[in-house]
């Protein structure tokens, strides 16, 4: 089969594979419909997530119909079923999926001893996400085996297409929990940095969630286009200052919450000679995460605020301002997303007509394209937001 | 590299047969190349500058040899990155550094007269090759590249915006308008 494969630092190449194969009775194959590029995939496009090797495919967020299912997959699922893949492969059964927080699930992640050196404990098994996170091939591919298939998928109704109910995979999901961590009041002003595909669908949820007023922050006019379609009052940073301009729309108070759906990829602007020190540490390995939007969000965030953060952060960040985190009585909440959690709300807003994910695609391409579209959506070439892919 | 995670993959995980079309450009080929050259360079400048100063008959400037050294591994390092066309007109720059130095010591006085020359002409050819690379990079990388649009029709919303803000609101805050109540940790 075709397969996005990564085979180095911005190397994506389309190669030929050998189809997945059944491997444990609750494994189920599907044949990929729809997938899509996340933002979090051009980290390992850069590299700066460890832990890749050369030949591990792509992709996080794909959908399909079930060509085989394994003995103990249990009746949960048949040959036929049409299923989204959520991007944390959970078991349904350990302590922490009982408790709902499915992206730290105790069992899916194959290299746990890995993991736990590094993190300290072990999350859960991701697709197409380094073998930090087990090392399980991704979906960006013809067809995905899917480990602990019979809890591990999100049915879909024929009543949606695969445009509609693809991102509930990883984006909507994800968006959606930023903007519920929030704890969102009638009164709130709601500051969200990046306009990316997770910004947009945070701006959508906190709008959903009754938010007085939602400020979206970024520097693409495109992107920008879009956040102010879905409710939002922009900042184009370029051109304006984000503190004075969210102190003044706020009555000097700042926004009640923040939401930080940029991660460690900051912009490196001389305007913000941090952004600049962070690079250069970066790239001499003295620190791995560019942290400047969560500095920002410290400063700005109103005392007694809370700050959601759904943008990926890898491993060590530098002059996180404690001071100004602490005395202000600041919350921060944050994680992968415990997609399944959030599934049902989201379907019944999907199939209810109250939104509609898919208005965040731009490109829909064959899986053949793949290589030149990470090239595409990472330049923020051809006014790129989403890329889908049809193997 | 390839044939040696093939080993290592589980009996279910698919292993790669054949590799096809890539993401890199012929632009980052190059920049990729010239990077590795840089710090290649950098590395020899940094720890052997007798080695150098003594080819070029420039003996005593072991210290000007040590910081071009350094200079030259800082390019190849931003080279190699993502922000490779900062690192590519960094060697530019570097270049003319060198040109203006080596300059300096085409004198008809310098034994390694010959040598010397060698070295610019290196470095004349060098500077047009990471010229061409620079200008590729910020090309094929150009984010103005492809159509400009705008999405202001795009709200995601099909029923519109007014009709859906505050829809999915907690049940608590629609009957009484009262502060929410933390979200409990556990499944909605």
């Amino acid at each position: 089969m075709k397969a996005l494969v990564w085979h180095g630092k911005e190397d994506i190449r389309c190669d030929t594979v050998t189809d997945p194969e059944i491997e444990h009775e609750r494994d189920a194959i599907i044949k990929v419909t729809s997938c899509a590029i996340c933002g979090s995939d051009l980290h390992l496009f850069h590299n700066y997530i460890p832990a890749m090797m050369p030949g591990d495919i792509m992709g996080h967020e794909s959908m399909g119909e079930v060509v085989e299912v394994g003995a103990g997959v249990d009746g949960k699922l048949k040959k036929g079923d049409r299923i989204v893949v959520p991007f944390t492969i959970i078991c349904g059964e350990c302590d922490q999926c009982k408790r709902g927080n499915f992206s730290v699930c105790e069992t899916t992640n194959r290299n746990k001893p890995l993991a736990d050196k590094v993190f300290g404990h072990a999350t859960a098994g991701l697709f197409g996400y380094t073998h930090l996170t087990g090392g399980y091939p991704g979906g960006q591919a013809e067809y995905l085996r899917v480990p602990y298939a019979d809890a591990t998928h999100i049915k879909v109704p024929d009543s949606l297409s695969d445009e509609q109910a693809l991102f509930l995979s990883d984006i909507l999901p994800t968006g959606w929990q930023a903007a519920v961590q929030c704890d969102i009041e009638p009164t709130d002003t709601v500051a969200i940095w990046g306009c990316g595909p997770i910004g947009q669908m945070s701006i959508r949820s906190a709008i959903l969630l009754g938010a007085k007023q939602v400020i979206a922050i970024d520097r693409i006019p495109e992107r920008l286009s879009m956040a102010e379609a879905g409710g939002a009052i922009t900042i184009n940073f370029d051109d304006e200052s984000v503190v004075e301009r969210l102190q003044e729309l706020t009555d000097g108070k700042g926004p009640e919450k923040c939401i930080d759906a940029v991660g460690f990829e900051s912009h490196v602007s001389m305007g913000q000679p941090d952004t600049l020190l962070d690079r250069a540490k970066q790239m001499m390995m003295l620190e791995s995460d560019r942290p400047h939007v969560l500095r920002e969000i410290i400063y700005v965030c109103r005392p007694g605020g809370i700050i959601s953060i759904p943008g990926v952060y890898g491993g060590l960040a530098d002059k996180i301002p404690m001071g100004p985190l602490m005395n202000k009585g600041l919350t921060i909440r944050t994680g992968q997303t415990h997609v399944n959690r959030w599934t049902d709300d989201l379907l019944h807003l999907i199939e209810s007509g109250q939104i509609d994910p898919s208005f965040v695609i731009t490109h829909s391409v064959p899986l053949e394209r793949g290589p030149d579209m990470y090239r595409v959506f990472r330049d923020k070439q051809d006014s790129c937001i989403k890329v889908v892919l049809k193997p | 590299m390839f044939h040696f995670s093939n080993l290592v993959r589980s009996k279910g995980d698919p292993k790669l047969v054949r590799t096809g079309h890539s993401s890199l450009t012929s632009a980052d080929r190059l920049a990729r190349g010239l990077g590795w050259f840089s710090i290649a360079l950098g590395t020899v400048e940094l720890f052997a500058p007798r080695r150098v100063t003594r080819a070029l008959g420039m003996e005593g400037r072991e210290t000007l040899v040590r910081a071009y050294g350094m200079r030259e591994i800082a390019a190849g390092m931003m080279t190699l990155s993502p922000d490779k066309k900062a690192g590519l007109y960094g060697r530019i720059a570097g270049d003319g550094l060198d040109i203006v130095t080596l300059l300096a010591e085409l004198r008809f006085g310098n034994p390694r007269y010959g040598s010397v020359m060698a070295a610019l002409i290196m470095v004349g050819g060098i500077t047009v090759l990471d010229t061409i690379a620079a200008q590729d990079v910020a090309l094929q990388h150009d984010p103005k590249r492809g159509r400009r649009r705008s999405y202001s029709e795009r709200s995601g919303f099909p029923k519109g915006l007014a009709a859906v803000r505050g829809a999915a609101r907690p049940r608590s805050q629609l009957q009484s308008g009262a502060a929410p109540q933390p979200v409990p940790a556990g499944v909605s």
